[in-house]
């Protein structure tokens, strides 16, 4: 099996070329190993960062920007989104605290992704 | 009137990476005037990730990006004033902000850099055709209001331009439950990251319509309708190729202009291509003291290139104040075949440290070199396997590969 | 106490309630079918006040426009809204077109207005943009400029400090007679009247179709569409620029605005109903025609477009009459150009004329002036630093490109004819109509009026129907 990714992995956006022939995968057209490791895995199970927001009290915004800790598979971004919706914390939060420990089962953490102060 | 060594417009990512640079090389009087009621700009509603890769070595969300330079603002205690909207600078350095607090105030400058960003172009700047009517926003500020202030400001969604922006917010509506149907590009090539284009169109199934753009606006009250047509290469409507979107959104993301309104009364030397300041190699405009870096001296697609821009920027401004910029004869750059603008607009005769040329391509290319050459003479060659529009090439250049200039530079894209 | 109803916000209503609330006696409701003044013809039109060379001898339009023009000046500067006599020139360049430069000079000289022949010389002198092919020029110094839609809010507000009832989002269903005058019934409610004023603009013909058997006038949507240009520290244009008229009209003009901005447009399209749209081709037309005064456009210094129509009647005059079939009914039809620099002796005409309230009424004697806006921009450095002392929301600006403050905003909100949509904050102060079109300003401008109005933001409105959704309901 043949497949043709572009590369997400940084803005370089390499033109992948992927070969399956059982368990052997070859890819083509990389700059760098984590591409090669991209395109391995999108072959297997696509996976995503997710970047959201939930809402936050007593702070500049009604949001606060979370980001998962690492990547999670793409077939499960509805769910956390869903999960993010019942999510309410309140100021002061750092950045990179962790707001929800394994976010919808998906084996990441929900982090802040900035720090906002309290505010009355 | 308050004396003041470098005043900083803006405190985004070029004015926050500028101030840290110009802290660290040992300068105390700074101010940052930031317009908002906190740092960070428009990163803050970015939030995204894919942001840090070139300067930490990691991806990091823009508000992430944005705390690191915050942070770092604080521990040096760089000085700043939020709220606090910039009127007026002079070629006297005299710069006029006001606020809330303080009201209008005056302060003598040794050196102003502009780092105020830029802004998004407009329904109004390329008179889309059709009704006026509520449902029309430039995906920034829809950005602004789903990321910052929790309102979605549509269920159904078209979008026209395929720049980043339009892309992630694309994706950012679908993942909050609004139906995007899909990208309309005049162009026949998309004008965001190859990337954005993968995890936020293709991963939703939303269409991208390339040679495509907006020929009506429908709709009593509000947006109801869009109606998108085929063009050809000269942007002529192609007859019977029409198609109807039932929505009631239209997010425009059809490019980013230098926010430099602060230089319209002032004699500033211009590029009607970048449509920003014309600098030299020190990132000085043609006032002199003056200096401009990052979004409002030219859109750059990456915050680390705005970075790394305002560090170098900062640094040269800081030459400035110590007393040590010895301004040389200038040679110009030019933007020769396959090359839209080029970056700095002239550079010193004999340089003396490393310049960074910034160049766009006019088409996309595949294998091809870029030549940057005086007179018949190469001075550098670079191989690309991918050149593209939409992603800008830092092109660094050591005095050793200059020499001696005794015309101008050109860079130009030479075709294999 | 007699009750008069003005049908239609326009600047032809706003005038009749400013006025008629002067009087005792009187009582006036305004009813207006969108959720704010000025929003058909008088919101998106040329804002000129021509002098009244223009129209054809014998003319209501003659008589009016030359009445209205000289009483602006005064009213604008009771009302603290801008006015500026720019001058106009028509241009003409060929012998054709100087023969009817000098048919409106005869014209003009005959009805008193101040009128001058000039060669190219001179003109070009003062518009250095001026095309190389105009050879002379009509200058009318008294040609002035105005923001209509402030004048309209302007004059509501006064009438409402002296009494008016102003219904906005009340659309006019249907008129019937009754024993001692009319009853109104809108979308809303029932209404006894005892005298109408039918001043609906494009809806002039079918509020007068509700109470006449037969047709008195028939209105014609023309769409005028324009370009807007960015104001610039050197003006593109200086004056009202014509070019020589035609039997089409007043052709494309360029003209500069009050705030700085150029207007080039209209071009004239009948329309089967009204249609705010902009068409390619109809600004494609604008830009082919307006080449015939001018030269070195600026199109990288677009920054909008829009459009308007204007109600054109069948008989090339105003048609403004009391009803013959129902006394006391007044119907203001085919107010099209010059209906804005006619609008107050209009207003004074029904009023004094075909009213003849003079006889029967008098004047209050004490009207209410309503506390001018504040306009930050236009103050002294020291009455500005003054005023942020006292309220530190003038020192916040939240429209950088028309550089207007917090405070603006929030007064604008709480006037007597106060916005309370996005668009009404933009038309009162000004946020939205700079370079960003809103791009920067929209969410500020939204926050602020969720705040004054005491209202979650997702309710603010942009316009009259639009409203956002709150992306994250969730539960607490």
């Amino acid at each position: 099996m043949k497949k043709t990714f572009d590369c997400i992995v940084c803005p370089m956006s390499c033109h992948l070329e992927v070969t399956k022939q059982k368990d052997d995968i070859q890819v083509r057209g990389n700059s760098c190993l984590k591409g090669a490791a991209f395109a391995r895995q999108e072959m297997i199970e696509p996976m995503r960062m997710l970047t959201t927001t939930i809402r936050i009290e007593h702070a500049i915004y009604p949001l606060l920007p979370v980001i998962t800790s690492r990547n999670v598979p793409k077939a499960k971004l509805f769910a956390i989104m869903e999960a993010c919706k019942h999510v309410c914390v309140s100021a002061p939060v750092h950045v990179n605290d962790v707001i929800v420990k394994n976010i919808a089962d998906s084996g990441a953490d929900l982090l802040a992704s900035r720090s906002m102060e309290r505010r009355i | 009137m308050k004396q003041v060594d470098m005043i900083i417009i803006g405190g985004g990512s070029a004015g926050m990476s500028a101030a840290i640079a110009a802290k660290e090389a040992g300068i105390d009087n700074i101010l940052i005037l930031e317009r908002k009621e906190e740092l960070g700009g428009i990163l803050q509603q970015c939030i995204h990730n894919g942001f840090g890769l070139q300067t930490f070595h990691e991806e990091l969300s823009g508000p992430m990006y944005a705390q690191r330079f915050i942070d770092q603002i604080h521990a040096y205690r760089i000085p700043y004033r939020l709220c606090s909207d910039v009127v007026w600078i002079d070629e006297r350095l005299r710069v006029q902000y006001v606020n809330a607090e303080e009201g209008y105030v005056w302060v003598q400058a040794k050196t102003i850099l502009l780092a105020c960003g830029c802004y998004e172009r407009n329904r109004g700047a390329i008179s889309i055709p059709g009704k006026r009517l509520p449902g029309v926003y430039t995906a920034g500020s829809a950005q602004r209001f789903l990321n910052l202030e929790n309102i979605l400001v549509g269920k159904n969604i078209f979008i026209l331009g395929s720049g980043d922006i339009g892309l992630i917010m694309a994706r950012r509506m679908t993942l909050e439950g609004a139906n995007v149907l899909g990208v309309a590009e005049i162009m026949p090539y998309s004008n965001g990251l190859n990337r954005n284009i993968v995890q936020c169109l293709k991963d939703f199934a939303i269409p991208l319509y390339l040679s495509h753009t907006i020929v009506d606006i429908q709709g009593d009250f509000h947006v109801e309708r869009v109606v998108i047509a085929q063009v050809d290469e000269h942007r002529n409507i192609l007859p019977k190729t029409q198609k109807s979107f039932a929505v009631d959104t239209l997010l425009l993301s059809i490019g980013l202009l230098p926010e430099m309104s602060l230089a319209d009364h002032l004699d500033m030397e211009m590029d009607s291509k970048s449509k920003g300041a014309k600098v030299n190699a020190h990132y000085e405009t043609s006032i002199p003291h003056i200096y401009a870096c990052g979004n409002a001296l030219h859109v750059h697609d990456i915050v680390d290139f705005v970075s790394m821009e305002a560090h170098e920027a900062a640094l040269c401004a800081v030459q400035d104040i110590k007393g040590q910029y010895h301004r040389q004869k200038q040679f110009s750059t030019q933007a020769g075949s396959g090359i839209s603008y080029v970056l700095p607009h002239s550079v010193d005769a004999q340089p003396s440290q490393n310049i960074t040329l910034c160049v766009r391509s006019i088409r996309p290319y595949k294998q091809v070199m870029i030549n940057i050459r005086t007179g018949d003479r190469i001075i550098k060659t670079i191989t690309k396997r991918y050149l593209l529009p939409s992603e800008m090439e830092r092109i660094i250049l050591k005095p050793s590969d200059i020499g001696i200039l005794e015309e101008s530079l050109i860079v130009e894209v030479k075709e294999s | 106490m007699k009750t008069i109803a003005v049908i239609g916000a326009g600047i032809v209503g706003s005038f009749l309630a400013y006025d008629l609330t002067q009087y005792e006696e009187v009582e006036v409701i305004l009813f207006e079918k969108h959720g704010d003044v000025a929003q058909e013809t008088s919101k998106a039109n040329s804002a000129i006040v021509h002098a009244g060379y223009d129209p054809v001898d014998g003319t209501l339009k003659a008589k009016l426009n030359k009445r209205g023009a000289k009483m602006y000046q005064n009213i604008c500067k009771q009302l603290g809204c801008g006015y500026q006599a720019c001058g106009g020139y028509v241009l003409a360049s060929n012998e054709e077109e100087v023969e009817i430069l000098q048919e409106l000079y005869a014209r003009g000289k005959k009805r008193g207005i101040t009128v001058e022949i000039k060669e190219r010389e001179e003109v070009v002198k003062n518009e250095k943009n001026l095309s190389k092919h105009i050879r002379k020029a009509l200058w009318v110094p008294d040609t002035a400029i105005i923001t209509p839609w402030e004048v309209c809010e302007a004059l509501v507000e006064e009438a409402l400090w002296n009494g008016l009832q102003l219904h906005l989002h009340e659309e006019v269903l249907d008129i019937k007679a009754c024993e001692k005058g009319y009853v109104i019934r809108s979308d809303k409610g029932q209404y006894s009247v005892d005298m109408l004023v039918n001043a609906a603009g494009l809806g002039a013909q079918k509020i007068m179709e509700m109470v006449e058997a037969e047709s008195l006038f028939t209105i014609t949507p023309k769409r005028g569409q324009y370009y807007v240009l960015a104001k610039r520290s050197q003006p593109y244009v200086s004056h009202v620029l014509y070019p020589a008229p035609s039997k089409a009209g007043k052709g494309v003009l360029a003209v500069p605005t009050i705030h700085g901005n150029i207007l080039l447009g209209p071009t004239s399209e009948v329309l089967k109903k009204v249609d705010n749209g902009t068409t390619t081709s109809g600004l494609q037309e604008v830009q082919e025609k307006v080449e015939k005064i001018i030269q070195h456009v600026p199109y990288q210094e677009v920054i909008h477009s829009y459009s308007g129509c204007r109600p054109t009647g069948n008989n090339n005059d105003f048609y403004i009459e009391e009803s013959r079939r129902c006394k006391g009914i007044f119907h203001l039809g085919c107010i099209d150009s010059p209906g804005l620099a006619s609008a107050p002796a209009i207003s004074e005409y029904v009023i004094v004329d075909l009213m003849k309230l003079p006889l029967t009424f008098h004047k209050k004697k004490h009207i209410v002036h309503r506390q001018k806006p504040l306009i930050m921009r236009n103050l002294s450095e020291t009455k500005q630093q003054a005023l942020i002392q006292k309220h530190p929301g003038y020192g916040h600006i939240v429209c950088y490109c028309e550089q207007i403050s917090e405070q603006e905003v929030v007064d604008c909100i709480h006037r007597k004819c106060g916005a309370h949509s996005i668009a009404g904050v933009k038309m009162r102060v000004r946020p939205g109509m700079g370079k960003c079109q809103g791009g920067y300003c929209e969410v500020e401008i939204a926050k602020l009026l969720a705040r004054e109005l005491q209202i979650p933001l997702h309710e603010v409105q942009y316009d009259e129907d639009s409203y956002y959704e709150v992306a994250k309901e969730g539960r607490r």
